[in-house]
C-alpha cells in the first residue's frame, strides 16, 4: 500500500483485492493536519462520520484542546479503517471562524447577539402565547438528519406529548422517506433488510439510481476491491449519468427522467415470463403474486423501450443479470426516491427481490438506501413523519403502549391523522395555520423545492421562526432566533448507519464559545416550558446524552429496532453494532428476515400500507383481509407519465445531485479547503450532443431557466444522457453576497430555485428529478474551465477538456494495513 | 333502451361530470400541490373509463359521446390557477378544499354505485364483456373515494382548528 495518497485526485484510494465470500481486508486510512506528527497526538476520540449514510467508523485526533485529525476504525464492521474524503476532511470545518456563538434574535429587522435567557425565553413565551391562542397545531418542528438518536428522541417526546403537534418532521423527508415507505409497503414496518457485508458474497450488485461512488464512497472501496479480486460481482447500474459506477457495470441502463416503474416492471415481466423466480419463497412468504403477474404481463421490454428511451435488448441484458444471479443485492437511492413515482418504483425493487427469493441469506440483500448520517434515528425516534419505534399511528394498542412509555394519556399523542409530513407543514405555514416552525440542523432555503416560494414562506412577519444551527446558514438569515450549537466531536450521542449498524460518537472537544449540545437545547425548553406527564412528573426525566439513551431503549423495548441489548459501554468495547439487539440476539443482527418475515403482522406493522397511486391511506380491515398472517406483500404499480414534460419552451428535462465532495447545503464541506477546492462553484452538465447542437462549450457560462426561476453556473460537457441537464444541488448563497438568496449582484445558484413543489403521493418526498428547463448561453467560457470535478461522475467527455481535480500536498492521507494499535474503550471520552 | 344501456349511460355522464371536476379542484387549489397533481392523475382514470363505456356501448350499438379534451379549459382554468395563486397565503380556502373534496368524494360514490349496478347486471345477464368493463374500472372508483378520504381525514384537523 502507498504511504501517502492526494485522496482529492484518488478519492477511493489504493485497491487492497479480495475473493467472493472472503472477509474484506482492512486498511487504516488516516490524516492529520499540515504539521501534526502521530506522536503529537495525545487522545483518540471514538466516533463516526456524519457526512453521509454510511456509518464510517473514525477515531478523532486531539491535540491541545483541538481536533487535528482523524483515523479509521480498523475493527469497525462497516468501513475497516477506510475513511471517504468528506470523513478525512470535513472535520475541519468545525474549527471555522465563522461558526456561531452566541444566540441572535430579530430587533428592528436586525439579527442581534444575546445571552441564552434571553432568546430561550423568548421562544417559550412564543410557544406558550400560540399554545393559548390558537392550539398545538400552530406549532410545527422541522428538523434534520444530522442530529443524535438522543435529540430526535427527546424532540420527539416534546414535540408530541409536551406540546402536542402532529407537525414534526426531518430533512430526511427530502432524502429517504421513500425508504421507508417501500420497506412499510412491502415489509409492513421499516427496517433494513440487508447488510452491507452481502456485497462481499454477492455475484450480482444491483444499483438503481444510486451513485455509490459517491455517496457511500467507502462501499464503494468495497465494491472496487471485489471487482479486482477472485470470482468478482457483475454490476447493474441504471443510472442517466455515466457514473464511476456505470464505468464499471455490465449492464449501464440511462432512461429518460421519471420512467422507473416502466423499466421496473418490464424486470419483472422477463422475470416471471423466463420463470426466473422462487415458487416455494413466494408461497410461503408472499401474498399478491398472481396480481403482480397480471400487472407486468404486458410490460415487455419493448413496451418499457418506448417509455424509458433505452434499447430493448439492454432491458433485457439487464434482466437477464438480475434473473440469473445466485445471490443478488440491489441498492435503490436519489434516482428513485427523488423522481415521480418513488415508492411504486423502489416497491418494485423489493418485489424483484421477493419473487427472486433474495432475502435474508448472505448475498441476497436488499438495501433501500439512506442519503444521511442520522437518516434512521430521525425515522426510528419518531421526528419524521412516524410514531417512535415504528409505531403504527392507526393502531389503538400502539398509540396505548408509547402513551404508557411515557406516562401520558394516550390522547395526549396526536394520532387523529398520520404525522405531518415536512411539505406539508411548509404550507401550513405558508397558508397561515402555522405560526411557529423551529428548524434544528437543516438549511431549507438551499434543499427544499422551488426555494423563491420557501423564502417567501420564511420571511412571513407572522411566522416566528427558530434556527438552530452552526453557522449563518441560508436559513438563519431569515430567522427570528437563531441558536447557536454544538456538533460531532463537541458533543455525545448515538448514530444508526444505512445498514442498522449503530455506532457510539463521543465528545473530543469542547464547542465555541456559548454554542449548546442540540439536546442541551432542547432539554432547556423542556424545562423551561414545564411539560409534565400525567401524574405530574416531569414528562423528560433525562439530562445527559446516556440517560436519554437509555430512555430510548424503554421506548425501543419489543418493536423492530430494539436497541436494549446496547449500552455505551458496549458500542465503546464493539464498535458498530446492528439493531435489533437485545436478549434473543445480543450481537445484533446482520439480516432481517432470515426465516420468514417478521413484523408484517397486522398486530405489529407499522403502517397498514398506502396506494401507490394515490397515496390514499389502507385501514386496518382491508390490512387484514389482504395480509391476515403477515407476510410480505407483492405490490403493483402502473406507470404514470410525469407531471412536468419537457416542451418548446422548456425543451430538457433536469435533474438535481449530489457530488462526492460536498454534503447537503455544503455548510461543512464548503468549509474544508481542500473539499471546497474540489469542487468550489455550481456548474450545469449536458450531453455531447446538446452541447453541438447547441453551440456550447466546457466551461461557458449559462443560464438554466424552469417556470420557477433560473441559476447560473458553468458548463461541462459530459456523457449524460441526451436531453438531459444535471445540476449539482449543494450550492446557495452564503458564500455570497445575496446572503440567503439571489440578489441584484447576486443570480441564482442554487439548483432549487428551479424544481418543482411535487412530491411522491405515498413517501411524500419531493421530486427533484423530474422538471423540465431551458438552457442559455450567458457568456463564453474563453478557456475557462467548468469548477466540476474531474474525477467523478461530472468528468468531462473530452479528455483533457478541463485540468484534473487534484488535492496536492494538503490532501495527503496515509494508507496502511492495520498494525496493532489501541482500540480499547480508554479511548472514548467520558 | 334497456336497462343496461341506461346504467351505461348514466355512467359515462358521471365519468365525465368527474373527470371535469378532478380537473377544476386541481386548477383552483394549484397552491395545494398534493391535491393538484394527484387530481390531475385521477381525472386519467375516468376519462379511460368513459373510453371504455364507450366502446363497449358501440358494441351494443349504444353511441356515447367522446371524451372531451379538459387538459386545457381556456380561459377559466387560467382565471382559476390565478384565483388560487392569490390567496396562496390565506386559510380559507382550506374550507373550499375540504368541501371541493367532499363533493368529488359523493361523485365518485355515485359512480361505484353504478358500476356496482352494472357489474350485478352483468352476472345476471352472464355478460362477460360488460362485466370485464365493471371489474376493469370499478376498483379505480374506489381508489378514487379511497383518496378523497384520506384527504379529507389529513387536512380537516388543521384547517378546521385553525380559523
Ligand atoms: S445530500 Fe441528499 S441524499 Fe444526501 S443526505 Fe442530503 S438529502 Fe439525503
Amino acid at each position: 500500500m502507498e504511504d501517502a495518497t492526494d485522496r482529492i485526485a484518488r478519492p477511493w484510494g489504493t485497491r487492497v483485492p479480495y475473493g467472493r465470500h472472503e472477509t474484506w481486508p482492512a486498511r487504516v486510512d488516516t490524516f492529520l493536519a499540515e504539521g501534526v506528527e502521530p506522536g503529537a497526538v495525545r487522545r483518540w476520540v471514538q466516533s463516526a462520520s456524519i457526512l453521509h449514510s454510511d456509518g464510517d467508523a473514525m477515531d478523532i485526533a486531539v491535540a491541545d484542546g483541538r481536533m487535528v485529525g482523524v483515523r479509521g476504525r480498523d475493527v469497525d464492521r462497516v468501513n475497516r479503517g477506510r475513511l471517504g474524503p468528506k470523513d478525512l476532511f470535513g472535520w475541519q470545518a468545525n474549527a471555522s471562524r465563522d461558526r456561531l456563538t452566541r444566540p441572535l434574535v430579530r430587533r428592528d429587522g436586525q439579527l442581534v447577539e444575546t445571552d441564552w435567557d434571553t432568546a430561550m425565553d423568548l421562544v417559550a413565551a412564543r410557544s406558550r402565547e400560540l399554545l393559548d391562542s390558537r392550539g398545538p397545531g400552530s406549532i410545527g418542528f422541522y428538523t434534520s438528519g444530522q442530529l443524535f438518536l438522543e435529540e430526535y428522541y427527546t424532540l420527539a417526546v416534546l414535540a408530541r406529548a409536551g406540546i402536542g403537534t402532529n407537525h414534526l418532521d426531518g430533512n430526511t423527508r427530502l432524502c429517504t422517506a421513500t425508504a421507508a415507505e417501500a420497506l412499510k409497503e412491502t415489509f409492513g414496518c421499516d427496517g433494513q433488510p440487508g447488510s452491507y457485508d452481502d456485497f462481499d458474497h454477492a455475484d450480482v450488485v444491483a444499483l438503481f439510481g444510486h451513485n455509490i461512488a459517491e455517496t457511500q464512497p467507502v462501499q464503494w472501496m468495497r465494491l472496487l476491491d471485489r471487482l479486482e479480486g477472485a470470482d468478482p460481482p457483475r454490476l447493474l447500474c441504471v443510472d442517466p449519468r455515466p457514473t464511476r459506477v456505470a464505468e464499471h457495470a455490465a449492464v449501464h441502463l440511462a432512461p429518460r427522467s421519471g420512467t422507473n416503474v416502466a423499466l421496473l416492471n418490464a424486470l419483472l415481466h422477463e422475470t416471471i415470463r423466463h420463470e426466473r423466480i422462487d415458487r416455494d419463497f413466494i408461497d410461503a412468504h408472499t401474498v399478491g403474486f398472481e396480481e403482480l403477474a397480471a400487472r407486468v404481463a404486458d410490460c415487455t421490454p419493448k413496451w418499457a423501450a418506448e417509455i424509458c428511451d433505452v434499447p430493448a435488448a439492454r432491458i433485457e441484458e439487464a434482466a437477464e443479470l438480475v434473473g440469473t444471479a445466485e445471490a443478488l443485492v440491489s441498492t435503490v437511492l436519489q434516482g428513485v426516491y427523488q423522481s415521480h413515482q418513488a415508492t411504486a418504483a423502489a416497491v418494485q425493487v423489493n418485489n424483484l427481490h421477493l419473487i427472486r427469493g433474495m432475502l435474508g441469506r448472505p448475498g441476497a440483500g436488499l438495501l433501500q438506501m439512506n442519503g444521511q448520517p442520522t437518516a434512521q434515528n430521525t425515522r426510528e425516534c419518531g421526528a419524521n413523519g412516524d410514531l417512535p419505534g415504528f409505531r403504527n399511528w392507526q393502531n389503538d394498542a400502539h398509540v396505548a403502549d408509547l402513551a404508557r412509555v411515557w406516562n401520558v394519556e394516550p390522547e395526549t399523542v396526536p394520532h387523529f391523522a398520520p404525522p405531518t409530513h415536512a411539505m406539508q407543514i411548509f404550507r401550513y405555514a405558508e397558508q397561515g395555520s402555522l405560526r411557529m416552525l423551529w428548524i434544528s440542523g437543516t438549511n431549507p432555503a438551499v434543499s427544499m423545492p422551488e426555494l423563491p416560494r420557501i423564502r417567501s414562506i420564511l420571511s412571513q412577519e407572522r411566522l416566528f421562526t427558530v434556527v438552530q444551527d452552526l453557522y449563518l446558514t441560508e436559513t438563519a438569515r431569515l430567522a427570528d432566533v437563531v441558536l447557536p450549537a454544538a456538533t460531532w466531536g463537541e458533543k455525545t450521542g448515538a448514530l444508526t448507519n444505512a445498514d442498522r449498524t449503530v455506532h457510539l460518537s463521543c465528545k473530543a472537544v469542547e464547542p465555541p464559545g456559548e454554542a449548546r449540545p442540540d439536546l442541551d437545547i432542547f432539554l432547556d425548553y423542556a424545562r423551561r416550558m414545564d411539560f409534565r406527564d400525567k401524574d405530574g412528573g416531569p414528562l423528560i426525566t433525562w439530562d445527559d446524552p446516556e440517560s436519554a439513551f437509555e430512555a430510548w431503549k424503554r421506548c425501543s423495548a419489543g418493536r423492530p429496532c430494539d436497541y436494549t441489548g446496547l449500552s455505551y459501554a458496549r458500542l465503546r468495547d464493539t464498535s458498530g453494532t446492528q439493531w435489533p439487539c437485545d436478549d434473543r440476539a445480543p450481537e445484533g443482527t446482520a439480516r432481517l428476515y432470515t426465516d420468514g418475515i417478521s413484523w408484517a403482522h397486522p398486530d405489529m406493522c407499522e403502517s397498514y400500507g398506502k396506494d401507490l397511486e394515490t397515496g390514499a391511506s389502507q385501514e386496518v380491515v382491508e390490512y387484514r383481509s389482504l395480509n391476515p398472517d403477515g407476510r410480505a406483500m407483492l405490490k403493483a404499480a402502473a406507470y404514470l407519465p410525469p407531471h412536468e414534460e419537457p416542451d418548446e419552451e422548456y425543451p430538457f428535462q433536469l435533474t438535481t445531485g449530489r457530488t462526492l465532495y460536498h454534503f447537503h447545503t455544503r455548510t461543512k464541506t464548503g468549509r474544508a479547503p481542500q473539499l471546497n477546492d474540489a469542487a468550489p462553484d455550481v456548474w450545469v452538465e449536458v450531453s455531447a450532443g446538446d452541447a453541438e447542437r447547441l453551440g456550447l462549450g466546457e466551461g461557458d457560462l449559462v443560464e438554466v431557466t424552469s417556470r420557477r426561476g433560473s441559476l447560473r453556473g458553468r458548463l461541462r460537457v459530459t456523457g449524460i444522457r441526451t436531453g438531459l441537464l444535471f445540476v449539482p444541488f449543494h450550492y446557495g448563497y452564503w458564500d455570497t453576497a445575496g446572503g440567503s438568496g439571489p440578489g441584484p449582484d447576486t443570480p441564482g445558484r442554487a439548483a432549487n430555485e428551479t424544481t418543482v413543489t411535487d412530491w411522491d403521493p405515498a413517501s411524500k418526498q419531493p421530486l427533484f428529478k423530474t422538471a423540465s428547463a431551458a438552457l442559455t448561453l450567458v457568456e463564453r467560457g474563453g478557456g475557462r474551465p467548468s469548477p466540476a470535478p474531474t474525477t467523478t461522475a461530472s468528468a468531462p467527455v473530452a479528455a483533457g477538456a478541463a485540468p484534473p481535480t487534484s488535492g496536492g500536498p494538503a490532501a495527503r492521507t496515509t494508507e496502511q494495513e492495520p498494525t496493532e494499535f489501541p482500540h480499547g474503550h480508554e479511548e472514548g471520552a467520558r | 333502451m334497456n336497462g343496461i344501456d341506461l346504467t351505461l349511460r348514466t355512467l359515462h355522464r358521471g365519468e365525465r361530470h368527474l373527470a371535469h371536476d378532478l380537473v377544476t379542484v386541481a386548477e383552483r387549489h394549484r397552491t395545494e400541490h398534493e391535491v393538484h397533481h394527484v387530481a390531475t392523475d385521477l381525472a386519467r382514470w375516468s376519462r379511460e373509463h368513459m373510453r371504455q363505456l364507450a366502446e363497449t356501448a358501440a358494441e351494443r350499438g349504444v353511441k356515447l359521446g367522446e371524451p372531451p379534451d379538459h387538459s386545457t379549459d381556456g380561459v377559466f382554468a387560467t382565471l382559476r390557477e390565478k384565483a388560487s395563486e392569490a390567496v396562496v397565503h390565506r386559510p380559507e380556502p382550506g374550507l373550499l378544499l375540504l368541501r371541493d373534496l367532499r363533493e368529488l368524494h359523493v361523485r365518485a360514490a355515485e359512480n361505484s354505485l353504478h358500476w356496482e349496478m352494472l357489474s350485478q347486471a352483468a352476472q345476471a345477464s352472464r355478460d362477460s364483456a360488460l362485466l370485464t368493463l365493471a371489474s376493469s374500472c370499478h376498483p379505480q372508483t374506489l381508489r378514487q373515494m379511497r383518496w378523497t378520504n384520506t384527504m379529507i381525514k389529513n387536512l380537516a384537523p388543521q384547517v378546521l382548528t385553525s380559523l
